[in-house]
This record gives structure tokens, sequence and C-alpha cells, in this order.
């Protein structure tokens, strides 16, 4: 029997492994921005108000930097548009829901949780909004509190990861876990392998711009190799 | 860093409110009007068609490298694309992933 709360619980089964991943990053983030001079209090801040990983070490990156605020908030912006294209496409499984709860999941709409959670709507028969939600929450529940907790131990304790070790690598490696799994029909490979090019052809772009030329072209590749696939 | 404390408050609350806005865009706009087909087919790959572009960049040039390609990264990647396609499970294969990078870290010092 599928109830919402079982599919909690998948969802939370779901995100446990992203702790490897979230637990170093948030770390790094609380060593770095601290060593860079910012106080506990704006740590943390960032940590609860952006939950972005990139955005807040790109933002950090401009601020040693002394680039002027608004240039910060335009390049680390830049890096989140993703996020628009995330929203736009869990409408379609979310949207029936409430005003309420579309807000808070939109609070805890990730990279990690995003992924999880499209690869689930993907390959389970359909679902409630409501247990869609739950999902998404459930994965989001071991996932946005180990963000704090690492940033507050990274920036209160400093760094317990001895440094040399390649953890910057969990990041690629928990996505193409993700990404792999979805790769089920040739439109969905043709989509990530126009992402690869693009990404590599656009890398020029300033801020992360290249990436999202690079994203809408998959999609429209995408889009219309399934067309021509179903017009055979 | 030569802000004032006022500067990057400022930063935080405004780069927060705008990729809380990012986030609720769609989500909070749309709702459950009903999208055309086209819209809907497009958006059936946002996952694949970012995703693959956002870690291509940190699989071939590394930042820790200074950008350098690097046989431990590259063969972890390489590695993790293989037990995923072998066992077929998220978890196992973000574990047997991390467990072949750090093998390689240690192999190759």
């Amino acid at each position: 029997m599928t109830n919402t709360f079982s599919e909690f619980r998948a969802g939370t089964r779901a995100g446990l492994p992203f702790i490897l991943v979230i637990a170093p990053f948030g770390a790094v983030f609380g060593v770095v921005a601290t060593e860079a001079g910012l106080d506990l209090a704006q740590v943390m801040g960032f940590s609860f108000l952006v939950i972005a990983g990139a955005a807040q070490f790109v933002a950090l990156q401009m601020m040693v930097e002394n680039a002027p605020v608004l240039i910060v908030l335009a390049a680390s912006l830049a890096v989140n548009l993703r996020m628009a294209m995330y929203s736009a496409a869990l409408a379609p499984h979310l949207g029936s829901l409430s005003f309420a709860r579309r807000a808070l999941v939109a609070y805890v709409l990730v990279d990690q949780t995003f992924a999880a959670a499209s690869l689930h709507y993907e390959q389970t028969p359909p679902r409630t909004a409501a247990q869609k939600m739950a999902y998404f929450l459930g994965v989001s529940t071991p996932v946005v509190p180990v963000w704090y907790a690492a940033t507050w131990a990274g920036a209160v304790l400093g760094s317990a990861v001895p440094p040399g070790l390649p953890i910057d690598f969990a990041v690629p490696i928990t996505f193409l876990a993700l990404i792999v799994p979805m790769l089920r029909s040739a439109a969905h490979v043709v989509a990530a392998l126009v992402s690869i090019i693009g990404v590599l052809v656009f890398a020029v772009m300033p801020y992360n711009t290249g990436l999202l030329i690079a994203a809408l072209l998959a999609m429209i590749a995408g889009a219309e190799t399934e067309r021509r696939m179903a017009a055979r | 860093m030569s802000y004032d404390a006022w500067h990057i408050w400022a930063i935080i609350l405004g780069l927060g409110a705008g990729t809380y806005l990012l986030r609720l865009s769609f989500l909070g706009m749309i709702g459950d009007r009903p999208l055309p087909a086209w819209v809907l087919r497009h958006l059936r790959y946002t996952a694949v068609a970012v995703m693959p572009g956002l870690i291509t960049p940190l699989i071939l040039f590394p930042q820790a490298t200074g950008g350098e390609m690097d046989p431990v990264r590259l063969g972890a990647a390489l590695a993790t694309i293989g037990i995923s396609l072998w066992t077929r499970n998220v978890t196992l294969t973000i574990f047997g992933g991390a467990a072949v990078l750090f093998a390689l870290h240690f192999a190759l010092i």
C-alpha cells in the first residue's frame, strides 16, 4: 500500500546517501567563510537563507575580491537560475498543492532533492500530488538540516578534513549516480550529450550563463528527439 | 574583505530572497493550470539537460587541481558510471564511486 507516510520514508531513504556529499561541502563552506572574515551569524545566514553551495561559494569568492554588492548578487544569482528550470519541471507534479505547501517545497528545492524526486516521479506509477510532496520533503529531511549543521561545524570547529583529499568530487559522483538511471530513452541520452557539449562550447561565457544556454538547447534537443520518435 | 556588516547582510538577504523567488517562480505562479503538451515535453528533460552540463567541467577541469585534468577524478567518474549501469542502485553507486575515488587517490599519491 502506498500512503503518504511511506512515500515520506522512501524519500528519506533516498536522501540519506546525500549526507556523504552535503556534510563535507557544508563544512568546507563554514571553514572558508569564517576564514574570509564572516561572523557566525553571517555564515549561518548564508546556509539558512540561500541553501545553494555553488552560489554561496561564488558569492564568497567575489566578496574576498571586494566586488561591488550588486555584482556579487548578479553573479551568484546567475548560478542559481537553474532553480527556475527545476521549479517549472516540478509544477506539473506539485502544482495542485496549496500555495503554502508549494512555498515550503520551494524552500527545500536544491539540486539533490530535485534530482532524486524527478527520478522517483519518472520511475514509479502515478502518485497524488500529496504523495509526491511527501517524497520531496522526505528527501530534504536528511539533506537540509545536515547542510545547516555541517556549515555550523565548519564555522565553529574548523576543518577536520585533512587538506588534499578530493572531497570536492563528492558532488559529481552523486549527480552521476542520479543522472545515469535517467538515461533510459534515446531522447534523454541526446539531451545529456547536448548539455555536455554545450557547456564546453559556451565555457567562455561569464558567470555560468553558458550552462543555462547549454541546458536550454539540451531540453529542446530532448523534446525534439521525443517528438520525432513518436511521429515515426 | 572590506565590507561593512550592512553590505554583507545585503548580499546574504539579496541572494537568499532572489534564490527563493527563483525556486518559487513557476511552482508558485503556474499552480495546477494545465501546461501545453510541448512545454511538458521540454520540462521532462530538465534534469538530464542541467546536471550533465553542471558536472562536466568539475570532472574534466577540477578547480582543486587548478583546472588540470586529473586521473583520480576522471577514473572515479568513469567507475561511477560503470557501477551505476551495473548495480542500478543510486546509494550503492554513490558509495562505490566514493570508494574508487579514495582508492585511486591513495594509490596514485
